[in-house]
């Protein structure tokens, strides 16, 4: 390139750019204002996502593959030990079952008897966590089921031992959930032992819920198992949310220091349950259909 | 074609997941490869490029829709603006130009999030900015290297 010509693209380009800058940046201040006030967005985060699809799935690939690879080459060992532990399970659980049938049997008996159309069975379907990085301050991950598999918002996750978080944003092919230890989030539930119902807030730490809506003289112990309680029609009733790891009572302050341990291994799932729930399982909906003497 | 999938890298960099030990301290890739482009290639990578990359990260990290396409158009534009004046510098000032582009980014990021409510510490914000110059650099001195060999070669 010889001098003079590249003088006058360097001048051209200096006064389109700062054009270009202005209608540009202008454009994402628009786009920032109207998303984070309404949802007016929402397609257009749709294709984006589609678009970006392509990345995370990349991102996640080499983790798919030694997940696969150290399945195959795992010790017989090792295979053994899990097999014996996972039968002992397995034993266990079924135990568990039966009793559950005749529950259930006796559940939908008692709500016959009291007029209430509840739903006990609730669809649910696998979903594996992406392995993504978000917003490394915030509690969320991807997850590879999206619209297409009839996930939508405000839908609850659930893995192995209780409530994990829910469906915050939806994409045609990816979701992005957001966990209960989120700073942002919150739970109803309620004790198990007595029925106190209170809230468990997030901390942002993925071992730690808070529960800074009691009382001093509530009555909550350590070891206490706190169960999401349905109230706010958000989360199904009865799956366990957490356990109550320390109360610290605060003389002169009119809340005690309460700190739950979440059931659900947070930081160690792959796979979570994204749970369908009827409207009629809400407590909300079943009380209103209860009369009242 | 060969940007092209150096642009999609820096993408899958910012979100592969890291060690909870290390992850403060991830650089912001996307950031730090436009500016080297700035400066090394000037004029290849245009504001253009620098929105779509910022609206793609806005939707790989789940940020408000925006934000860092805003911060990506600040810092491009500034340095390809004041490219000509800073070329001449030796390279430990441009280092502190650098730094102060990529503090820049990082404010921008952060001042949006306070005026949309979210809360998050200011003081681990700052080690993306260290991080990122660093790699800035290390980019820098390598590139001049082999741009050096070839030119010997010719």
């Amino acid at each position: 390139m010889d001098g003079p010509g590249r003088t006058t693209t360097i001048l051209r380009g200096g006064v389109g750019n700062g054009l270009r800058f202005l209608v540009l940046a202008s454009i994402s201040v628009t786009l920032m204002l109207l998303d984070h006030h309404q949802q007016h967005l929402s397609r257009v985060r749709e294709a984006l996502s589609v678009a970006v699809y392509p990345v995370k799935v990349a991102v996640d690939f080499p983790f798919n593959v030694w997940n696969v690879v150290s399945d195959a080459i795992t010790e017989r060992r090792t295979l053994v030990e899990e097999n014996i532990r996972l039968k002992r399970e397995q034993l266990e659980t079924s135990f568990r079952l039966q009793r559950l049938a005749s529950l259930e049997a006796e559940n939908a008996r008692l709500r016959e008897l009291l007029d209430s159309s509840s739903k006990l069975e609730s669809r649910a379907l696998v979903a594996e966590i992406l392995a993504v990085d978000l917003d490394p301050y915030k509690q969320r991950f991807s997850l590879n089921r999206g619209l297409l598999d009839g996930v939508y918002v405000g839908q609850a996750l659930l893995d192995a031992n209780g409530l994990v978080g829910q469906i915050v944003r939806v994409g045609p092919l990816t979701a992005e959930a957001l966990l209960i230890s989120d700073p942002d989030h919150a739970v109803p539930v309620t004790v198990n032992r007595n029925g106190l119902r209170t809230i468990a807030v997030g901390t942002g730490d993925s071992r730690r819920l808070r529960l800074p809506y009691l009382t001093n003289n509530a009555d909550i112990e350590v070891g206490d198992l706190l169960v999401s309680s349905g109230l706010g029609g958000v989360f199904p009733a009865g799956y366990p949310v957490g356990r109550v790891v320390e109360v610290k009572q605060q003389p002169g302050q009119s809340f005690a220091e309460v700190t739950a341990e979440p059931m659900s291994k947070l930081d160690r799932d792959r796979e979570v349950l994204l749970v369908w729930t009827s409207a009629e399982d809400s407590p909300g909906a079943a009380a209103a259909n209860v009369e009242v003497p | 074609m060969s940007a092209l999938i150096g642009l999609i890298l820096t993408l899958a960099l910012s979100v592969v997941p890291l060690p909870e030990s290390v992850a403060p301290f991830r650089p912001d890739w996307v950031a730090v490869a436009l500016l080297y482009w700035c400066f090394a290639a000037p004029r290849r990578f245009s504001l253009v490029t620098a929105f779509v990359l910022g609206l793609a990260l806005d939707s790989l990290s789940g940020a408000l829709l925006g934000q860092h396409a805003a911060a990506l158009l600040v810092i491009v534009y500034l340095a390809e603006r004041f490219y000509l004046r800073v070329r001449m510098f030796p390279i430990s000032q441009l280092i502190v130009v650098i730094m102060l582009l990529l503090a820049l980014y990082e404010f921008i990021l952060f001042w949006i999030d306070g005026v949309a409510g979210r809360t998050v510490p200011l003081i681990e914000r700052w080690a993306p900015v260290l991080t990122g110059t660093l790699v800035w650099a290390l980019l820098t001195l390598l590139g001049e290297r082999r741009r050096r060999e070839a030119r010997a070669l010719v």
